[in-house]
């Protein structure tokens, strides 16, 4: 039972009294940091530039945003990877960005039929193909795409609506009218499946930790990741496209179509070449 | 978490407090509303139909129930060896159990991969002889046990320390054995604690997210369980994952419910 008559005579009236005063302080400490915040806004911090990125862009887009920054001068470039599925649903609802970089054209059409980006606006910037990886040691013995569908390999696919996870399937779906595969080629190899991922590097961390046995991924994913890559004919592979476009109604269109310009330059060019994408030729 | 409700003690009118207490109270209150406001009863039975929703709800009753039976049976001897003897480092040794209470999930579930994982420290035992977690249900069961019974071992731990010293000892001057003491005394005196425990390490292993996608992956039927379910549901059917939203909060709600209606004694 709380007395309260002994707890004034312990400790003093004013004790009691001094409460209201403290909850006077923390209510003005509310209040310089809600002026704090607004203060972010001003001019003078210099401009930033938010990017949402497919997750299979995190080493390429943050040196473009690195080398950017350091020409362009007092701009800040933050970027957002994610599978590019989940940006798009993002973007839908209403999340801030300056640019989107979609690792495929459907994502960049979410986003689009969302009213966030002007139909006209995507750029193709960069093209990439899938390739198999096996962890080192390679435990299943996977020697080429065929070896996918034998019982038993615990395969790892990113999940449908993922870029990768879409171009892995349009990859079995396109061996299976090859009659070498056989017509149950693919229904075997999705049989295999013991993991749809959230994005492709989640794909890659599995297949690179000994958990799968193998995993499909783009061919610029796998650099200095630890794992064996097992390619993919031509005749059965994907051109994959990456998209990027300014979000309609973003604040900096002038940095974002700066930033379009770079990526697309021969200086960007390169750099995206360097992590293993494919660059366009521009018309 | 147990904290014996205090019988309001002066009748002085509650109105200053009303107004400072609003916005805390609403910022919880309005998303969950939202949530209930945007999936119609229609939409929910509607759902409720997909396969894809039902393996979800199911998996995710099976497993949480698992976990909770392996916390309860596994964690009781252990927390009553915490409770009732005393060793150096035993301090230690909880603070390093309830680790799981605080850390994020996503930590666990890469931290249950480095030991349980086919490469992992004891995993790659298991995987000589054959038994690969990873991806199974098991693994599942595993990522909710490991977030999951720290909320057991607390609550035994308390009940079980409640028990009156002298009251325990007067049995053993009875002659009550050890096992006789614990059936017939302790256990009995701390059935609403465990109980309340493992209502609570229930509902934390439904709510299993991180731990499970890192350490068990997703694959519907096997171990997409219903958070999996929303969060990918979030990107495929907004609908989906508004129902399975509502279910989660609607077994939520009744979990905390049946909790505050266990008899606790106030001390």
């Amino acid at each position: 039972m709380y007395e309260w008559k002994s707890h004034l005579a312990e400790n003093g009236p004013l004790r009691v009294r001094r409460q209201p005063w403290v909850c006077l302080r923390l209510v003005s400490l509310l209040g310089l940091l809600l002026l704090s915040g607004c203060g972010n806004n001003s001019p003078a911090e210099g401009q930033t530039l938010t990017i949402f990125a497919a997750a299979s862009l995190t080493e390429a887009f943050t040196e473009l945003a690195t080398t950017f920054e350091r020409e362009a001068g007092r701009v800040d470039v933050q970027l957002n990877f994610a599978g590019s599925q989940q940006l798009a649903q993002q973007l839908a609802q209403g999340a801030p960005a300056d640019l989107f970089a979609s690792a495929d054209k459907q994502q960049m059409e979410v986003a689009i039929a969302a009213g966030r980006i002007a139909a006209e606006a995507p750029r193709q910037f960069a093209g990439n193909r899938m390739v198999i990886v096996v962890p080192s040691g390679n435990p299943a013995a996977i020697e080429s795409l065929a070896d996918l569908a034998r019982p038993g390999v615990k395969l790892v696919l990113a999940g449908e609506t993922v870029p990768a996870g879409r171009y892995a399937r349009q990859v079995l779906e396109q061996a299976t009218a090859d009659p070498a595969f056989g017509p149950a080629f693919r229904q075997e190899t999705l049989a295999n499946v013991v993991s749809h991922e959230q994005n492709v590097r989640a794909v890659l961390t599995k297949v690179a930790l000994g958990e799968a046995d193998a995993g499909m991924v783009y061919a610029s994913d796998v650099a200095g990741q630890g794992v064996m890559v097992i390619e993919i004919p031509d005749a059965f592979n994907i051109r994959g496209s990456y998209l990027i476009a300014p979000v309609a109604g973003s604040a900096q269109r002038a940095l974002a179509r700066a930033f379009v310009n770079f990526t697309l330059s021969p200086q960007g060019q390169e750099i995206l070449a360097g992590y293993g994408l494919q660059p366009v030729v521009e018309q | 978490m147990f904290l014996p409700r205090r019988r309001p003690t002066t009748r002085s009118p509650a109105g200053w407090w009303i107004l400072p207490s609003l916005p805390l109270a609403l910022f919880i209150l309005l998303p969950l509303a939202a949530l209930v406001w945007r999936a119609s009863p229609r939409m929910v039975l509607q759902h409720l139909q997909d396969p894809a929703v039902t393996q979800a709800i199911f998996l995710s009753l099976r497993t949480s129930v698992a976990a909770t039976v392996l916390a309860a049976l596994l964690g009781t001897p252990l927390a009553y060896l915490l409770a009732r003897r005393h060793l150096p480092g035993w301090r230690l040794l909880e603070t390093l159990l309830d680790l799981p209470l605080v850390l994020p999930p996503a930590v666990a579930g890469v931290a249950l991969l480095m030991a349980f994982g086919r490469r992992g420290i004891a995993g790659i035992y298991l995987a000589n002889a054959g038994l690969e977690l990873t991806f199974t249900a098991v693994a599942v069961v595993l990522a909710q046990l490991f977030v999951a019974s720290p909320f057991f071992l607390r609550a035994a731990m308390l009940g079980f320390s409640a028990v009156d010293e002298e009251l325990a000892q007067a049995a053993a001057l009875d002659g009550a054995g050890e096992w006789a003491l614990f059936r017939h005394v302790i256990l009995p005196l701390s059935r609403p604690a465990l109980l309340g425990g493992a209502v609570l390490s229930w509902a934390r292993a439904l709510g299993e997210f991180g731990a499970t996608i890192i350490f068990a992956g997703n694959l519907p039927g096997r171990t997409q369980t219903m958070p999996l379910a929303i969060y990918l549901g979030f990107e495929l059917d907004l609908d989906v994952a508004l129902t399975l939203s509502v279910i989660l909060l609607g077994i939520s709600f009744l979990v905390l419910v049946s909790v505050r209606s266990l008899p606790f004694e106030e001390r």
